[in-house]
């Protein structure tokens, strides 16, 4: 039974205005058994995400149909850097500004080597950042991340089903939920941890 | 046997294109994404290769022509190039790439012209091995045998 979301795959966003590099990154992604949906810009990645770059003047406008927040579920956010119009940079600032988005992991993949530019990213909240071109072992190093986002959810999402439903419903589900939440408390997460920025600080180099 | 004949003269061939610096490991890696879900990987990731190069060393020839001399958007379609060599692997014209860059930040004419001959010339070395390699692969696979690349140790 569907009870438990228990979804084993895990999706990623891959944001680059290459296409050679997107091909690259998708099959890098594939190959690791990941959902992958690319995009060539920022503004359509914010797009996907369901975030529209004018939400907070206007919110009461349906410019953007929260319903497709909802329904996509990105897990990870892989952009590059130097892209023209919005920069990786500022994508990645658009998404931990966002209420909706903060907690999706993103990581900065970049040609050039510059370590002003890193560490602006990794202050800004980036979880990784990556120097092309991208390798296997590169993303080898994804899963912790998306590991650790995907524990939160089924916690929020166990915690959401049993507020709703009666009660001998809930006493079929309490058993899966204590499993999943027994699981989680060991490997000592909670939804309300504060990330350190720094955490999980990275340069891969070839 | 043909077949080991095919294969032999596959790993020498791309023995030389990394010993000559033609090739660096990124390429080595385009193929650890290849398999029967996708066969054809590296053929499509190069051939797109191939298309952005001509349409950038056009876009550069024609930038480099012009009266007033827009670095800045000669740099940015270097820094593309230099990107899809680099993804590709191929190691010259990525380091041609490189000058070329230093010479745009300087806006020397004569040697922005002087690279872009010289990327152009790379860009046709590499073009004329990659498709001569894959030329290779066909009779390879014609002849019932698979790719063997466990030998490039890099």
């Amino acid at each position: 039974m569907g009870m438990a979301t228990t979804d084993p795959q895990f999706h990623v966003l891959a944001v680059d205005d290459s296409l050679i590099d997107r091909k690259l990154i998708e099959r890098l992604l594939k190959t690791s058994s990941y959902q992958v949906t690319t995009v060539d810009s920022g503004s359509k990645a914010l797009e996907f995400l369901g975030l529209n770059e004018n939400d907070r003047n206007t919110p009461n406008e349906t410019s953007v149909s929260p319903k497709i927040h909802q329904e996509v579920d990105v897990n990870l956010v892989i952009t590059d850097y130097c892209m023209p119009g919005m920069t990786g940079y500022d994508l990645l600032k658009k998404i931990k500004e966002s209420s909706s988005l903060k907690n999706i992991p993103v990581v900065i993949m970049s040609s050039e080597n510059v370590p002003s530019r890193i560490s602006r990213c990794m202050e800004e909240g980036a979880e990784e950042f990556f120097l092309k071109p991208v390798r296997l072992s590169d993303v080898n190093k994804l899963k912790p991340h998306l590991m650790r986002t995907k524990c939160c959810k089924n916690i929020q999402n166990q915690e959401n089903q049993e507020n709703k439903q009666s009660q001998e419903i809930q006493l079929q589900t309490s058993q899966s939920n204590n499993n999943n939440k027994r699981k989680a408390m060991d490997e000592g997460i909670s939804p309300d941890r504060t990330r350190p920025r720094y955490s999980g600080f990275t340069l891969v180099s070839n | 046997m043909e077949l080991n004949r095919l294969q032999r003269s596959f790993l020498e061939y791309t023995a030389a294109l990394f010993r000559e610096g033609f090739l660096d490991s990124q390429f080595s890696q385009l193929y650890q994404l290849q398999d029967e879900s996708n066969p054809e990987f590296v053929v499509e990731v190069v051939s797109l290769f191939f298309d952005d190069s001509e349409r950038l060393i056009n876009d550069l020839s024609r930038a480099l022509d012009q009266t007033n001399v827009d670095f800045k958007k000669i740099d940015a379609h270097v820094h593309q190039l230099k990107g899809s060599s680099s993804s590709i692997g191929a190691q010259r014209v990525k380091n041609s790439c490189v000058s070329f860059r230093n010479f745009c930040e300087v806006q020397n004419i004569e040697g922005c012209l002087s690279c872009l001959q010289q990327v152009q010339q790379e860009y046709l070395l590499i073009k004329n091995k990659l498709e001569a390699l894959f030329q290779l692969e066909k009779q390879i696979v014609a002849a019932g045998g698979a790719i063997n690349t466990v030998e490039w140790m890099l």
